[in-house]
């Protein structure tokens, strides 16, 4: 954009020698934590004279870090399963509307996501203290299912936007119903955005922790709500290995989502 | 003349539409019962005792706490000086991306976004570690000379404001990066072939067609700081409260549900009246754009 201007180098070196920075300081907490796993101290001393598993070893080997593991990956499934299905029908709800009705379907899906986490938390918390259900599996399930909604219809909506939707036509009027044309068309056809937005899904239950932090407890305590309290009580480089791991996998699951979109 | 529609086209028509409202009743459902429903809750706990009596008690006690005014306070100055640095490093950054080769631009993106797919507890981490007493930065700091002693660089308002920033830049960076990219290159070239020097062209081209972007990434970045809580309960250290870790402190510490609704019902009346506001400024906005292009 700036390339009608090629005689402003000392300009142009000002303002990437900034953004180096600023990028810098952006991509820095993540990287840090990355030799630190790997120490052989108990000190979170930087870098790291001895090299070592431990902390992996810590974590693997610590049956509350495996049920917090154990309980995340389970609620990461599950708010998928239930999340992207809703996401995906209120979708076609809306392509289908149109006007002021869709309009207003979505605004109302997407309040979750603008509402602040910690109101969702104790709002939460005293709908299901009042069913006690606080400390259930459910609860929290319920909690990243509503976040985890709008990050779908995000991803589904432009999808259903781009869809030929003569094709449903064509099946309805050969006398396929809803059910098999939404099955049997739709799906298929929107599949890699239907996997994108199951792995947005997972991604938001796993890293949703406000209300983990109020709702869930006891063996149902997911990861984030473990790192939470561990964090404030004493700070030790198993959550270094933790954050390794956790980083490559997303990096990984991500890598994989663009990759696929691409080809 | 008027068209007469077959009245069975006609329902057919009405049911087709009905079916269709049908498939969001399950998401509407369940953002009625996980996120409307315990917003109502908490308007009524607030006016509840501890017994379950009615009372605006739980009101006056809140609002005649110094505590509250000056978590009140501490809300504002972070989500504010979070904005104004977002502002600061973001605009700068999405301008030199957006002027940057799209091949080079999208891997340099693919970094950018690398922190909003990190775990917010992961980042939380990575800035304990950097910002210790010990820390590597103060390691770092004081290994140069640059400073004699350690610098208090976290569980304060520094690491609070550190942290936050961190969070909401990528959010910020997207729609002002957006806003960039979409600037017709044309408009620059044509601004330097009249003889505007790169600084007019910034002022008086770049960035009021950004403005919009710059807009949508602030609003943003108030959304989600007005209510942050990760941050400051973590790297706050306790010394920095905001109204989200009141009202933690309220539900869980002293198990005052009245106290912690009160809060909670003023962190909905800040939302509202910023989104009042910023949609007061969105319309000035506009406005200032009609006149500017009548002019």
């Amino acid at each position: 954009m700036l390339e009608a201007y090629p005689q402003n180098r000392l300009a142009r070196i000002v303002l990437w020698s900034f953004a180096a920075l600023v990028m810098a300081f952006l991509m820095l907490p993540t990287l840090v934590v990355v030799p630190l796993s790997f120490s052989a101290s108990n000190l979170l001393e930087f870098p790291p004279h001895a090299y070592s598993l431990r902390w992996y070893e810590n974590f693997f080997g610590s049956a509350t870090w495996m049920a917090a593991l154990r309980t995340s990956l389970i609620l990461g499934t599950l708010t998928a399963l239930i999340a992207v299905p809703f996401a995906l029908l209120a979708c076609i709800s809306m392509n289908r509307l149109g006007g002021k009705t869709a309009a207003s379907i979505q605004s109302i899906l997407l309040t979750p996501s603008v509402t602040p986490g910690i109101l969702l938390a104790i709002g939460l918390f005293f709908v299901l203290a009042a069913q006690r259900l606080v400390g259930t599996l459910f609860g929290v399930l319920v909690g990243h299912v509503v976040l985890a909604v709008p990050v779908a219809c995000i991803v589904l909506l432009p999808a259903l936007a781009r869809f030929d939707w003569n094709q449903v036509q064509a099946a309805r009027s050969l006398g396929a119903d809803w059910a098999r044309a939404i099955g049997g068309i739709i799906v298929p056809q929107l599949r890699l955005s239907l996997l994108s937005a199951t792995l947005m899904a997972f991604l938001t239950s796993l890293d949703e922790s406000v209300i983990s932090i109020f709702v869930a407890s006891g063996r149902n305590s997911t990861m984030p709500k473990l790192m939470f309290v561990s964090l404030r009580d004493q700070i030790d480089p198993t959550i270094a290995a933790i954050s390794t791991l956790w980083t490559a996998i997303v990096v990984v699951v991500v890598v994989i989502v663009a990759l696929r979109q691409k080809s | 003349m008027t068209v007469t529609v077959d009245p069975a086209l006609l329902a057919d028509a009405r049911r087709e539409r009905r079916f269709f409202l049908s498939l969001s009743l399950p998401a509407l459902f369940i953002v009625g019962l996980a996120a409307i429903l315990p917003i109502l809750w908490i308007i009524r706990q607030s006016f509840l005792t501890t017994g379950g009596e009615y009372t605006i008690g739980n009101y006056a006690k809140v609002l005649s706490s110094g505590l509250t005014w000056s978590a009140l306070a501490t809300t504002l100055e972070l989500s504010l000086g979070t904005l104004a640095i977002c502002i600061l490093l973001g605009t700068p950054l999405a301008l030199a991306l957006a002027s940057a080769r799209p091949r080079v631009a999208n891997l340099l993106m693919a970094f950018v976004m690398l922190p909003l797919w990190t775990a917010i507890l992961v980042r939380t981490y990575g800035w304990l570690v950097l910002l210790r007493r010990d820390g590597l930065i103060n390691a770092a700091l004081t290994g140069s000379g640059l400073t004699a002693e350690h610098l208090p660089l976290v569980y304060n308002f520094t690491g609070t404001l550190i942290g936050m920033v961190h969070y909401m830049l990528p959010l910020f960076l997207l729609p002002v990066y957006a806003a960039m990219r979409d600037i017709d290159p044309n408009l620059v070239r044509a601004s330097a072939s009249m003889g505007a020097t790169l600084g007019q062209v910034i002022r008086t081209v770049i960035m009021p067609l950004s403005a919009g972007g710059i807009f949508s990434g602030s609003v943003i970045v108030l959304i989600y700081s007005i209510g942050f809580f990760i941050t400051p309960a973590v790297l706050g250290g306790g010394k920095v409260n905001p109204l989200s870790t009141r009202i933690e402190r309220a539900l869980s510490t002293f198990q005052d549900w009245g106290s912690a609704s009160v809060l909670g019902i003023l962190l909905l009346v800040l939302m509202a009246l910023i989104g009042v506001m910023l949609l007061a400024a969105r319309r000035l906005l506009a406005q200032n754009a009609v006149a500017a292009s009548h002019a």
